[in-house]
């Protein structure tokens, strides 16, 4: 029988990953964009490609991802990390280029540039942040804020009749002819992390193998803008975003399923 | 051998030899054939060509590829350089080099299609938001529009600076002859390029931004030093004026060339004029306004604008010498006949009648009046 | 014995590990703050731990290494 405390025979589980850098994470308590970023560095260093990699900080909470990836990394104005991208990755085509980007950035600001990425089928790998709100600037409403969700601009909840329902951005990138891959996954548990990083991990592979234009929608939470404790941010996410918001695939190499 | 060439074609095909591998564009009159021509020549050259969705979207395409340590360079016209404000902000910020071509159309707005130089401010003055300058250069003919973008890049990677090229649809649309001169260019390493060579190097990183008071204070005063070098080495100015000049007309671009021969039809008169032509916007040549011959007695600024030059003349003549102002807008081409009479109206001689038919603006007339 | 370890100076008191413990022996040690200002999550009773790691996965901020043994 071994001996419990050689620690010879003791093995790493689970650590931080080496993707990361030593910058402490700069995000509320039980954010999720903490989550996401993880499962990126991971996938970079499985995927052998993390020195080659360049990474796109938006605006927004994840504006100080450049200090939190540890590979090549660029800041890019609100909404425009996929023309930053467009322009890194046609110059850098043997490289990993890939955008981070929330809500507010992706799908208000940067919806051309978004759009027009998938339009021209750029081989990046791009990873979209859906919290449903604005984080960084104090909880403002985003496009994908639900119906009747009280946020700082829209403090009697989100009215229908003059700001509309929230958008639904794999859907609408599922129908852009040359997207490769679009895929809504979310982060609220670990049986759901898993699924996440498998979507993150053939994002990148489609990249690796030339396949053009993928996006990840990962459902996340936040707690502070939300007013809700992490584990209920959760909750939220499992019982009201995701019937709104359906997980699944929605376009996969070329062909919408 | 000399080729004849339109501006916007030399600007291109010059772009391609002075080694600028990434080029994004997007259309607007004046500036097409730049576009247009880069379709069909960068992928040939090795480089690429996008159509950007915007030109918000090619300015930041621009970000990306000079983030990645290639020479890059975007054109347009002046709405659409006023779209690109914020990427030259935040190129500025990240101290990346570039080139910017403004093929310049008149304003505010739409405006009009027709050549104008109302967008000096936007060119000098930062259009975007903080702390900044970029080079700006203004050539008077095709062949000066040529030799300024191999300048540009240079100038660009130098200093780490956009650089912007700012000429009218005149210069845009006109042909001529071309020598077409591949000068030596300037190899700089970037180290500092976001180009994913992380296993060779630590990691790089590019942004404008810090959450800290001391060090974005740090980060402008240290652009504000390079800046104080571009001002020590790279003002340039054409000066013609000599000891027994009485009037020096200021203009740059190619209405210079129409200044010139308003100069010529005052001399054959009697009128001592000359000509002095910045050929950098920003740095500006203040200092020549302040080394003048003791002959000179008034200064004339003429340009296709409401004035905005005006200012930065002002600003070098320092009171010195009285400053009269003559401008056309909208796309309207003063003739050589308008500045002539503007000289001579200031020696208090008659005027003589316009060979266009145009009307002769008053000091009246420009300040809003009818 | 297995084991799980926290950088507790990293620790910013979301509890969602505590939450997700299929063995329920995390906790916000309520007796102490670090420097950020939040109660550290410690493990009370760490014969229990099975080395599952889904209190690691699920931390935002990387802070736990789980070692088997």
């Amino acid at each position: 029988m071994p001996n419990p405390n050689n620690e010879a025979t003791r093995r790493v589980v689970y650590e931080k990953s080496r993707g990361l850098t030593d910058t402490p994470l700069t995000y509320c308590p039980g954010c999720t964009h903490g989550t996401i970023n993880k499962l990126i560095a991971e996938t970079l260093v499985e995927l052998d490609v993390l020195e080659k990699s360049i990474a796109i900080a938006p605006v927004g909470c994840s504006v100080l991802a450049y200090e939190f990836f540890n590979c090549d990394a660029i800041q890019a104005a609100h909404g425009r990390a996929p023309a930053v991208a467009t322009g890194i990755k046609r110059a850098e085509p043997s490289k990993v280029v890939f955008t981070y980007q929330g809500d507010g950035d992706l799908a208000s600001i940067g919806t051309a540039e978004i759009i027009h990425a998938a339009h021209r089928g750029e081989n990046i790998t791009v990873i979209f942040v859906n919290n449903a709100i604005y984080g960084m600037t104090g909880g403002q409403m985003a496009p994908t804020t639900l119906v009747d969700q009280k946020t700082s601009t829209s403090p009697f909840g989100r009215a229908e009749a003059t700001t509309g329902k929230p958008i639904l951005v794999s859907e609408m990138m599922a129908t852009i002819p040359s997207a490769t891959y679009i895929e809504r996954v979310s982060a609220h548990d670990v049986p759901h992390i898993t699924k996440t990083k498998r979507a993150i991990k053939k994002a990148f592979e489609n990249q690796i193998n030339g396949k053009g234009f993928s996006m990840v929608e990962v459902l996340a939470g936040c707690p502070v803008g939300w007013n809700l404790s992490p584990v209920d941010s959760m909750k939220f996410i499992a019982e009201t975003m995701i019937p709104y918001f359906p997980l699944g695939v929605y376009k996969d190499e070329g062909v919408a399923v | 051998m000399k080729v004849l060439m339109k501006g916007n074609e030399a600007i291109s095909e010059a772009a391609i030899q002075a080694g600028c591998t990434a080029f994004f564009g997007y259309p607007i009159t004046p500036q097409n054939e730049i576009p247009e021509y880069m379709s069909a020549k960068m992928e040939k050259a090795g480089g690429v060509f996008i159509q950007a969705e915007s030109e918000v979207g090619a300015i930041n395409m621009v970000y990306g590829a000079a983030a990645a340590g290639v020479r890059t360079m975007t054109t347009s016209s002046s709405p659409g350089i006023a779209l690109k404000q914020e990427g030259i902000s935040y190129l500025c910020g990240a101290n990346l080099p570039c080139v910017i071509a403004n093929v310049a159309r008149c304003g505010p707005g739409l405006g009009g299609i027709l050549p104008g130089q109302s967008d000096y401010f936007q060119a000098t003055r930062g259009g975007g938001n903080g702390d900044y300058y970029t080079p700006v250069y203004a050539p008077a003919t095709v062949q000066e529009a040529w030799d300024m973008v191999f300048e540009s890049f240079d100038i660009a990677d130098k200093y780490r600076t956009p650089v912007q090229i700012l000429l009218d649809g005149m210069l845009g649309q006109m042909m001529e002859p071309v020598e077409m001169k591949v000068h030596p260019r300037l190899n700089i390493d970037k180290p500092w390029a976001t180009n994913g060579n992380a296993d060779k190097r630590p990691r790089n990183t590019i942004t404008s931004l810090s959450l800290f008071g001391e060090v974005l204070e740090a980060m402008n005063l240290q652009r504000f030093k390079v800046y104080e070098e571009i001002e020590k080495n790279e003002t340039a100015v054409e000066n013609t004026v000599k000891e027994g000049d009485t009037v020096a007309i200021v203009a740059y671009g190619a209405p210079s060339r129409i200044v010139r021969n308003a100069i010529d039809e005052l001399r054959a008169e009697g009128i001592n004029a000359a000509l002095i032509r910045p050929i950098t916007l920003w740095p500006y040549p203040y200092d020549t306004f302040q080394d003048l011959p003791k002959s000179v007695k008034h200064i004339l600024v003429a340009e296709l604008s409401m004035g905005q030059m005006v200012e930065d003349v002002r600003l070098g003549v320092n009171g010195k010498y009285p400053v009269h102002f003559y401008g056309r807008t909208g796309g309207v081409v003063f003739e050589p006949g308008e500045i002539a009479n503007k000289v001579r109206e200031i020696m208090g001689k008659p005027a003589k009648p316009l060979a266009s038919g145009q009307k002769q603006m008053t000091d009246s007339n420009l300040k809003g009046g009818i | 014995m297995n084991k799980v370890i926290f950088d507790e100076a990293g620790c910013k008191g979301c509890v969602l590990c505590v939450d997700v413990c299929p063995k329920k022996i995390l906790a916000p040690d309520k007796s102490r703050v670090n420097a950020k200002g939040y109660n550290p999550v410690v493990c009370n009773n760490m014969a229990d731990c099975t080395a599952c790691a889904i209190c690691a996965k699920i931390c935002p901020d990387s802070i736990i290494t789980v070692e088997r043994g």
